[in-house]
């Protein structure tokens, strides 16, 4: 047997090889690629995981000069219950798919430092409005999806709410007509000049 | 020379008038008294209840009280946040109280468009309502008009 399989060449040694690879270089194979994906694929989620912080936001001076600052004066930063929500929490949606897709688009952003978009105060400031109805076109789109993680329209209830809040709650909010960000905008973040926003003034 | 005493003596004067005012103990208010080189710790923030029923005026032309809570209820530049449910264009949606006509009018008499720039700023007159004790004792009647009778 062992004469036979030297006598045949190069070519059809290796194709013998391929259909019938040994035991072992199968294992070593198999077990690279197992280790490897392990570690890409965990080292990537983990990457992921790190931009995913509040502390990697306000890492650049951009967020925590300007957006930051306003938001630790409003509800979501601090309340009685000391239950608090950080930046990805309304930024980043929290399954799996549209968070890469919001992570992609948020490449963006990162051109957007590096080239120094807003690193100025002034610069911020004028291009506030466009940044937030950006953002609030993202929100309406998902029909408030991050909101809802939260903020559950099934578990409301409304004998525990204001007047006010149950009026628009069990009319607007009830029949999808409107979503959480048609009326609670600039809650987080100081608003820009809202000439031409429906529902302002 | 005569001069001069009465120099070396208003000087004197003043000074012992200076220590006189700080052996009483600083200052005096509704509020307490307190050194003057300390700071009076503050009084525990009041609640605003979150909705009531509309307050009775207690005067003619009293600006109405706001009867709900206007926490984050931001009034600047970019954004008037009453407005939104007060304004004529919402009121109706909304179910709140309309803004008074006097409010489109500029000081000369004008008559605008829209709220008069002089009457923006809602709550440089309208104020929420806590359930806090008044500082002193008040006597003060509503006028028959407005007594309700």
């Amino acid at each position: 047997m062992a004469n036979t399989t030297t006598k045949r060449g190069l070519i059809a040694r290796y194709g013998a090889l391929l259909k019938r690879p040994s035991t072992v270089a199968m294992g070593v194979i198999l077990a690279l690629g197992f280790i490897a994906g392990v570690v890409f694929w965990g080292g990537f989620n983990t990457a992921l995981e790190m931009t995913n912080t509040e502390t990697f936001c306000i890492g650049c001076h951009e967020m925590e000069d300007n957006v930051y600052q306003e938001y630790k004066e409003t509800i979501h930063y601090s309340n009685r219950s000391g239950v608090r929500a950080t930046c990805p929490d309304c930024h980043v949606p929290k399954d799996w798919t549209h968070k890469i897709v919001r992570k992609i688009q948020a490449s963006q952003e990162v051109w957007g430092k590096l080239t120094g978009f807003i690193n100025t105060r002034d610069k911020f400031l004028d291009h506030r409005k466009e940044m937030a109805l950006r953002e609030w076109q993202r929100m309406k789109e998902s029909d408030s999806r991050e909101c809802r993680n939260c903020h559950n329209f099934e578990y409301m209830d409304f004998s525990e709410q204001g007047k006010r809040s149950v009026s628009m709650h069990s009319t607007a909010l009830a029949s999808g007509e409107k979503t959480c960000i048609d009326c609670h905008k600039g809650i987080a973040h100081h608003l820009p000049d809202m000439d031409g926003v429906e529902g302002w003034h | 020379m005569k001069k001069l005493a009465t120099l070396l003596f208003a000087v004197l004067a003043s000074c012992l008038a200076g220590t006189a005012i700080s052996d009483t103990g600083g200052l005096n208010s509704l509020r307490g008294s307190t050194d003057l080189d300390k700071v009076r710790q503050a009084d525990d923030m009041k609640r605003i209840p979150r909705d009531r029923e509309t307050f009775e005026r207690d005067y003619l032309h009293q600006p109405p009280l706001i009867p709900h809570q206007v926490r984050g209820y931001v009034v600047d530049l970019n954004s008037n946040k009453c407005l939104s449910c007060h304004s004529w264009t919402n009121y109706k949606k909304s179910g709140a109280t309309k803004i008074s006509m006097t409010h489109f009018a500029t000081r000369d008499g004008q008559t605008l468009a829209d709220v008069s720039p002089r009457r923006y700023f809602c709550m440089q007159c309208h104020v929420p309502q806590s359930d806090a004790k008044p500082l002193v004792d008040n006597s003060f009647k509503t006028v028959d008009a407005l007594d309700g009778k």
